[in-house]
């Protein structure tokens, strides 16, 4: 990806994860830091995963390429947050470092945000991807970018309740930026 | 099939030629493999590339350059030549797995008066 453009201004601070919250449905959700002890509720709820709410061939639809994706983002160099209604995973949100990070660069990382289909529309989103990029800036993650489609209005409108912005409008996909510091 | 896959050295586009030829060998297309010239960065290497992974397929497969803005004159080879398909690279993985379509993909869908397969 070529012509991104990041912000000037570091974006607010956000709150890190553990933290819990009521849904706009009145469920209980507890937001957490993943390991890999998260790794069999995650491929569950991608199991799960609605077909429709699939953005840019992800998540994976086979089992096994679920488990290789999952495997990926778990990794050390990845942040990762998700949300539990009880003992069952609905939401996720991940960081993936594109350019790692240096010593005088927090490096460039991509971000993905999911939540199951009827858990939509009740703020997870929103307290998901805030936590996600609280524990960012605990890891010193400096810059963060997204793809989205251009006609996805509830994310695009997510995005940008959190400061992110336009950063490369000539792509197919928008291409959208946040500086954490 | 009368097709046409095009080639501009990235990985992705590697493997659209090699899943190219595969399929002409099972259904006998009469293939032809444009390497876009002008998206090679290395010069001449991309076309010996795609030539010795020609040979290397045992499909008779003719193989020409293309000069000038790479997607711009793919399409016009295709549209002029009368392919009956054109095979492109499907987009790039994002670092986190996410298909991207560039700015080639998307001028070839938009543009091509030929069908166009994308190679995943």
């Amino acid at each position: 990806m070529t012509g991104r453009a990041y912000p000037d201004e570091a974006a607010a601070d956000f709150e890190a994860p553990p933290s819990s919250f009521e849904d706009q449905e009145g469920r209980q959700i507890d937001l957490a830091v993943a390991t890999g002890a998260d790794y069999e509720d995650l491929v569950e709820m991608y199991q799960a995963f609605d077909p429709e709410d699939r953005a840019q061939g992800v998540p994976p639809v086979r089992d096994e390429a679920i488990r290789d994706w999952i495997e990926t983002l778990l990794s050390d160099e990845c942040v990762n947050v998700v949300a539990r209604d009880g003992a069952v995973v609905v939401g996720h949100a991940t960081l993936v470092p594109d350019t790692p990070p240096t010593e005088d660069d927090g490096g460039d990382y991509e971000l993905a945000i999911f939540v199951q289909h009827e858990y939509q529309g009740a703020g997870i989103g929103t307290a998901l991807l805030k936590a996600l990029l609280g524990r960012g800036q605990d890891e010193d993650v400096e810059k963060v970018w997204l793809t989205v489609e251009r006609w996805n209005e509830p994310a695009l409108a997510l995005y940008r309740s959190v400061g992110f912005v336009t950063a490369n409008a000539e792509t197919f996909e928008m291409e959208m930026a946040i500086r954490l510091h | 099939m009368y097709v046409l896959v095009g080639v501009d050295g990235t990985d992705a586009s590697l493997t659209a030629l090699e899943q190219a030829l595969e399929r002409a060998r099972e259904a006998g297309d009469d293939l032809t493999v444009a390497v876009l010239v002008d998206a090679d960065a290395a010069g001449d290497s991309l076309a010996s590339t795609v030539r010795s992974t020609v040979d290397d397929s045992s499909v008779d497969a003719s193989v020409t350059d293309v000069n000038g803005t790479p997607a711009s004159s793919l399409v016009e080879l295709a549209d002029r030549e009368g392919y009956d398909r054109l095979v492109i690279a499907g987009g790039r993985r994002s670092p986190l797995g996410k298909i991207n379509l560039d700015s080639f993909t998307e001028f070839v869908l938009l543009n091509a008066t030929t069908s166009v397969t994308l190679i995943r």
